[in-house]
């Protein structure tokens, strides 16, 4: 379950960064952000986003609401919490110390 | 996920579903509106369904739309295959179909209560003295002590019945009635009310009171058409006539017996009934009153024993009532249905290692989807719960055609039962017998679902994405040598108790009854009720013998008082000398009251001596013919004709009160008659027989010999054919004697082994499916290993491999499963084998050439099945089997 698990791990850190950045987005708002962000390099599973959302939304770290649009349909935007604000700093000096590892084997190896 | 969310989620649950599929539209719109293809995007963002199931597991109603799923996946999983649907509930059906019948014969016969209001507050109540004698030690209750019980009794209601036989006629018509004499409150203590008319009231229940009578049902239904103008009208019961008062109840019986009719029995004027001692007994029935125990009833009855014996010490001294629970009497078919049930199971287990083979064989083939879906999130508890809901699906639909099988099947076999079985009545379907079925069905989904469920993927997803099929297999090869080896053990079990059942079989019906038992006709008589002077009853059964003789095709006749063969015998005590030993310690015979001809009718052969003649009669010398068990045991070596024998008091049937010892002369020996049945003879307790002088019945107890007297012919044409001219001529001069119970020899022999030859029957059937079932499990698991090593052979026949070495090759693998199966299967056998001995009179002990018979023809029957497989294998083209590589 390593690898999956590790790719859960940077859906969730990616998410996290968007809503720490720009509040009150809705799912595809977000998948396209890391889209653009990254240069189109990093694409978001559209199939597993909505899963990874819940499971965030779950956990506490973001809070979700229903916004009414325009044209009267309803959409459901995200927004970060305070115990998801400490999970992305967790989440990202993780992420760096796994990138300072890497960097390390592919400079001196 | 916090308390707080599951719970909502419970009650939320649609509601969530609902807000997920909107939140999933509206990004498709975004998605559309930024310019994707509306398909693309509609793939890309997968199925709603896949991305519901994570969040899924925690949630009841989630739990109870899953199960709901899983069941219409399931069904349609089946019907996609419809081969495998077809075989896996046709095997189901017939193991738990088999099953269920079995289960509704035991639940009727063994388990239902008995069809009285509150079966559970009836007691029986028996005498019980300290000193056993050769009888034992438990008498039926003499009527006066069961009316002191009755007047004293605080804790029970009492009531009381006793066989009534007699002729009876209805409108100028006579007929051997099967009645009983009761207390007039039996209906209200068994709390089952008359259907018509009346109860019998106490004050019918008197010496002299007006002679009423109570139909049964059935009787009443024969007899008077089932009209309620019957009331009123007069039956002649034993030339008296009595006036119908009542019907009882449909289906009302006493001892598992539906009776014709009822009298009350305080109306017998009988003086042997109103003694404590030598008296006819009656049964004794109650019903606890409300509030009081078992335990407080015995007390209650001990102490009214102990003032009894006080009262009487003559007759009562030492004389307990012994008080049980009122339970059916369904005498030895216990043994032989629980024995049915047991083979039953096996068959059915045997169905269930086939569908569970078929069924691991397909998750299997089903491995990488569910890998997939492992990969894609789904938990494995989920799959595995999949996987039981197919089996527990496949399991109720085969139980459920199982009951249907039961439904149709139960009455023939209820019918095809040897003689009648008892409580025949109660056997149908019920709530038990559902229940049964129900967790038949389940527990066989269970056992047949779970090891292939249990093979839902776990850990290495990826290796089996990436492996092809194959490489899976070596695992599960292990788990279908297994079912194969237990469905071939299980078979072997079965065969190996057909054959033993078929042995002993062969060998009964060649055993030598001791009588030549083609064309005798056996039938009681009852005499003219009119008829109660000894004289006129010695001279009224010589006119029968003298009409029977003039019947055309009769060759002689004879009179007899217990059949062989048939239920009925008179076991007397006998002793070598005037000093009689301790009752416990003398020897007992069988005694037979016959007239001079009977050695004619039955062909028994003389072996010194002479037999029973005319001049043998009441006032000459005392003369008794016995057979060689009895000489053997009695005199041994030496001639035992002119010998006399001791017959105590207590049973001679040549005494009627206490004077001492009968003293009789030995004037013949005969050939030992199998009595009790060819297969029942070897094993019974007493088996030394002897014949006395029909004439020489002493005076009053002539009229009750006279209830037993059957009329034995010996003729010259088929028996039957002879019975018609019969009936008529002994009809007697008041036209109201009546012939009954009528059967040939040939038909008595061949009942004897009744219970064998059934047993031989289903036994042979389970054992043939078991066989069949066991083949086509064979059969399956071969062809479908085979298929997954195409391969591999492919590659064996490149390199060289000759069609007859492929076909080795597989053959050699189904060896090595059917010498498992019958090596487990000829222990389990031996085991079963003694059960069966043990069980069933007659058995023989297992024999190796039971063996050497029947696993040959078992691993003949699954190389059989084998060989299909293996000659498919061999005729693989190995080119295009490696470019499957």
């Amino acid at each position: 379950m390593a690898k999956a698990e590790s790719l859960q791990g940077s859906i969730d850190l990616l998410v996290l960064k968007i809503l720490s950045r720009r509040s009150r987005l809705h799912g595809y708002a977000i998948m396209t952000a890391i889209q653009n962000i990254s240069g189109e390099v990093l694409r978001v599973e559209e199939g597993s986003l909505y899963p990874a959302l819940h499971r965030m939304e779950e956990a506490g770290w973001i809070r979700a609401e229903w916004a009414t649009k325009d044209n009267g349909r309803r959409t459901r935007i995200y927004e970060l919490t305070a115990s998801g604000k400490k999970q992305l700093g967790q989440e990202e000096s993780r992420w760096e110390s796994v990138a300072a590892a890497i960097n390390r084997v592919l400079r001196e190896a | 996920m916090s308390l707080w969310t599951r719970l909502a989620n419970v009650f939320r649950g649609e509601q969530l579903n609902r807000e997920i599929d909107e939140e999933l539209s509206a990004h498709l719109e975004q998605a559309i509106a930024s310019g994707r293809d509306p398909h693309e995007a509609r793939m890309s963002l997968g199925s709603p369904l896949r991305l519901r199931e994570h969040s899924r597991d925690a949630r009841l109603v989630g739990w109870i739309v899953d199960f709901m799923q899983d069941v219409r996946y399931a069904l349609r999983t089946l019907r996609r295959r419809p081969g495998f649907a077809a075989v896996a509930l046709l095997t189901l059906a017939l193991g738990s179909g088999a099953t269920t019948v079995m289960f509704t014969v035991v639940n009727g016969v063994m388990l239902r209560p008995l069809p009285y209001a509150e079966p559970q507050r009836l007691v029986t109540l028996r005498e019980k003295t300290q000193e056993a004698t050769i009888y034992g030690n438990l008498w039926a209750l003499a009527y006066p002590n069961y009316l002191d019980c009755k007047r004293d009794a605080k804790t029970l209601d009492l009531a009381a019945w006793r066989y009534f036989v007699g002729t009876a006629i209805v409108s100028g018509e006579a007929e051997y009635a099967s009645g009983r004499q009761i207390s007039s409150d039996l209906f209200s203590v068994l709390g089952v009310p008359v259907a018509q008319g009346r109860d019998f009231l106490p004050e019918d229940d008197r010496l002299g009171a007006a002679p009423v009578i109570i139909l049964g049902h059935s009787f009443w239904q024969r007899r008077f058409g089932a009209n309620s103008s019957a009331i009123g009208k007069p039956v002649i019961l034993d030339g008296k006539s009595f006036t119908v008062v009542g019907i009882a109840p449909a289906n009302f019986r006493l001892d598992g017996e539906e009776p014709d009719e009822f009298t009350p029995l305080g109306q017998d004027n009988s003086e042997s009934l109103q003694r404590r001692d030598r008296h006819p007994g009656i049964n004794a029935v109650a019903r606890l009153r409300p509030g009081a125990t078992l335990n407080e009833a015995r007390a209650e009855l001990g102490l009214i024993a102990a003032h009894l014996s006080e009262q009487y010490p003559q007759t009562n001294s030492g004389r307990g009532f012994l008080v049980e629970s009122l339970h059916p009497d369904v005498g030895d078919v216990g043994p032989t249905l629980w024995l049915l049930l047991g083979a039953v199971i096996l068959v059915l287990l045997i169905a269930c290692a086939n569908v569970a083979s078929l069924l691991l064989a397909r998750a299997i083939s089903r491995e990488r989807e569910l890998a997939m879906r492992v990969a894609l999130g789904a938990g494995r508890i989920r799959l595995i719960r999949q996987g039981l809901t197919e089996s527990a699906v496949l399991g109720v639909i085969g139980g459920t055609l199982g009951v249907l099988i039961a439904s149709l099947g139960v009455r023939p076999f209820v019918a095809y039962w040897p003689g009648t079985l008892p409580r025949a009545e109660e056997v149908q379907l019920d709530w038990r017998v559902l229940a049964f079925a129900v967790g038949i069905s389940l527990f066989s989904g269970l056992l047949f679902g779970l090891a292939p469920a249990l093979r839902a993927p776990t850990k290495n997803v990826e290796q089996i994405l990436r492996a092809a099929a194959r490489s899976l297999l070596g695992s599960s090869r292990r788990l279908h040598n297994g079912f194969v080896i237990a469905e071939i053990a299980l078979a072997v079990v079965l065969l190996v108790a057909a054959a033993m059942l078929g042995r002993t079989i062969l060998r009964l019906s060649s055993l030598d009854p001791g009588l030549n038992v083609r064309n005798v006709l056996v039938t009681r008589l009852a005499i003219a009720p009119s008829i109660v002077e000894p004289a006129q009853i010695r001279a009224a059964w010589q006119d029968v013998l003298a009409q029977a003789r003039r019947v055309p095709g009769v060759e002689s006749a004879a009179l007899v008082d217990t059949v062989p063969m048939r239920e009925g015998n008179n076991e007397v005590a006998y002793w070598m000398s005037a000093t009689l030993p301790p009752v416990s310690q003398q020897p007992l015979a069988l005694a037979t009251s016959v007239t001079p001809d009977y050695l004619k009718v039955m062909q028994i052969p003389l072996l010194n001596g002479r037999f029973i003649d005319d001049h043998d009669r009441r006032g000459s010398e005392l003369v008794v013919v016995i057979d060689d068990v009895l000489a053997k045991t009695a005199f041994g070596d030496a001639d035992a004709v002119g010998k006399s024998l001791w017959l105590p008091d207590s049973a001679s049937p040549f005494s009627s009160g206490p004077h001492g010892a009968d003293v009789v002369r030995v004037v013949g020996v005969v050939g030992h008659v199998r009595h009790w049945g060819l297969a029942g003879d070897d094993q019974s307790q007493v088996r030394a027989q002897f014949y006395y002088p029909f004439a020489q019945v002493p005076d009053p107890l002539l009229r009750r010999w006279s209830e037993l007297m059957s009329v034995a012919v010996r003729t010259t044409i088929n028996p039957m054919n002879v019975l018609a001219t019969l009936r008529r001529e002994v009809r007697g001069a008041t036209g109201d004697q009546v012939l009954y119970e009528v059967h040939t020899m040939e038909q008595l022999v061949s009942d004897s082994l009744a219970r064998q030859r059934f047993l031989l029957l289903l036994f042979s059937v389970f054992a043939g499916l078991s066989l069949l079932l066991a083949c086509i499990g064979i059969y399956g698991v071969l062809a479908y290993l085979t298929t997954q090593r195409v391969p591999e052979i492919g590659i064996r026949m490149t390199l060289g491999a000759s069609p007859s070495a492929v076909t080795w090759l597989v053959l050699r693998q189904s060896l090595g499963m059917i010498s498992g199966g019958v090596a487990v299967g000829a222990v389990a056998a031996m085991a079963a084998g003694r059960v069966l001995q043990h069980m069933v009179e007659g058995m023989q002990p297992i024999a190796l050439s039971t063996f050497a018979i029947v696993l040959p023809m078992l691993v003949l029957a699954a190389l059989l099945a084998s060989y299909l497989p293996a000659r498919r294998a061999s005729r693989i083209d190995p080119m295009s089997a490696l470019r499957q590589e």
